[in-house]
């Protein structure tokens, strides 16, 4: 992978209520808070598009109003309005068409196509634009696949706040080359090898507890999943049901959740990669147990991080708080820039922004009293 | 024909509180707006043409379901929002 040259470096914090960029100083202690930018808005997502570095697109929506995606061509200083937002198609008569919610998921497309993008919607659906997020289309491959009705529209199944489609991961060596994983009763992670044309699920080796059947090709839950940019066959899952890891082209599923300690468990939401060494991954565990309190367990945050591919994992919590914090980092608000040592970040749903510049090894509180965090994104941006 | 914007519409409207748009029918009028304040329909009308959860349309004062109703000139439009939650 190319270093991309230094640039400022930004924490994008989409949070229920705005976004926030937290820009950083040389050393990665100190980051700015510049925000709120679109003060009241639900924003799911925030990214920075890494082909151009300046290029900013964010999947927003209020309260009561529809689904939009805003975009910045200018690394945030002026924003405007996607004239076409990701919608599925209107349907044809006799036919129930489906209403995107919200915009969940953002993925800068290949770095072979500049200016393209995919997006994840709830309920789950997938969209294109080729032209920086100005306009989207509907994914016909996806969303009107034979299959999809038996994968999606389980609206009552999904997760709290609907069904989504989400982790959006592109081969390096094949732009064509896809993936995208679903939280819900038909969900999983699901491959393209056609640019989206056609779909497979690709759920060997994950075990679901919590259906009669303990290993069904769909009806999964993976929460966030992650290809390696250097190694893409290479993937990483943090599921509803435990942290797996699956080398291609194999093509099965291995619980490395197995080796965290049993009494904090390897339940979470989101995984991170190291940029530049497959075999180093961070998750943040969390309270499934009982009715699924989605917390730290024991009210003791920790991010757990491993060295050798998931064979075992070490605890990292110097800095984090003691004791009678009950923390909950949601799938997309855990990130990693590029640098060395690499800097890993995660936001909380009750509005903290915590950072390490030294691989996890020490923490400290970048940022606090926010609204509800659904993503922490890293930006590199132009120098 | 006259239109009433609800407060978390008006970032469209360059902050009036009513604009005019035209139509023989509500959805006639709607498109014409959008046209006007480009991006303003799909926030309060979605893909299938259904008018979203939260939002209302009243044409004189009366509550309308339909986007084919018929508009007349000098009718009013009223667009109304609910605002909920924290």
């Amino acid at each position: 992978m190319t270093q991309p040259a230094p640039g400022p470096l930004a924490l994008l914090v989409a949070t229920r209520k705005g976004v926030w960029m937290l820009r950083s100083d040389a050393a990665r202690r100190h980051f700015d808070p510049d925000g709120p930018h679109f003060l009241g808005h639900v924003i799911h997502h925030a990214v920075l598009d890494p082909r151009d570095r300046r290029t900013l697109l964010i999947a927003a929506r209020t309260g009561h109003l529809g689904p939009t995606v805003f975009r910045s061509v200018d690394a945030g200083k002026r924003w405007q309005e996607a004239s076409s937002p990701p919608a599925f198609r209107k349907a044809k008569a006799g036919e129930t068409g489906r209403v995107v919610d919200h915009v969940f998921w953002l993925e800068p497309a290949h770095a072979s196509e500049p200016g393209c993008w995919y997006a994840g919607t709830s309920p789950e659906g997938l969209f294109r634009s080729e032209d920086g997020g100005d306009t989207w289309a509907p994914v016909a491959g996806f969303n009107d696949h034979p299959r999809n009705a038996e994968w999606t529209k389980k609206e009552d199944l999904g997760t709290p706040d609907g069904p989504i489609l989400h982790s959006i991961q592109i081969d390096p060596r094949n732009s064509r080359h896809l993936y995208i994983s679903m939280s819900g009763i038909g969900g999983g992670v699901f491959e393209s090898s056609d640019g989206g044309g056609d779909w497979k699920p690709m759920n060997a080796g994950c075990v679901v507890n919590f259906g009669p059947n303990p290993e069904p090709e769909v009806g999964h839950d993976p929460h966030c999943m992650r290809l390696h940019p250097l190694e893409p066959d290479l993937l990483y899952q943090q599921n509803h049901c435990g942290i797996y890891r699956m080398r291609r082209p194999e093509a099965r599923w291995v619980r490395i959740g197995d080796n965290m300690p049993k009494d904090v468990g390897d339940i979470g939401f989101p995984i991170e990669l190291h940029p530049r060494d497959p075999r180093t991954a961070w998750v943040f565990p969390m309270d499934g147990t009982d009715v699924w309190p989605r917390t730290s367990p024991d009210g003791k945050p920790a991010v757990y991080v491993t060295r050798d591919a998931g064979e075992s994992w070490q605890r990292q919590d110097r800095g984090l708080p003691r004791e009678q914090a009950w923390f909950t980092v949601r799938r997309q608000a855990m990130a990693v820039d590029a640098r060395d040592p690499v800097g890993v970040y995660f936001g909380t749903t009750s509005g903290e922004v915590w950072g390490s510049a030294s691989e996890g090894s020490e923490w400290s509180c970048l940022a606090r009293h926010l609204p509800l965090i659904h993503s922490v994104e890293t930006a590199e941006f132009a120098p | 024909m006259k239109v009433w914007i609800p407060q978390p519409l008006r970032s469209y409207t360059q902050q009036q509180t009513h604009v005019v748009a035209d139509g023989a029918t509500l959805a006639e009028l709607l498109a014409d707006l959008d046209r006007r304040y480009p991006g303003i329909r799909f926030r309060m009308i979605d893909e299938q043409d259904g008018v979203r959860t939260h939002m209302r349309l009243f044409v004189n004062r009366e509550p309308v379901a339909s986007l084919a109703t018929p508009l007349r000139d000098g009718d009013e439009v009223h667009i109304f929002q609910a605002l909920s939650g924290g």
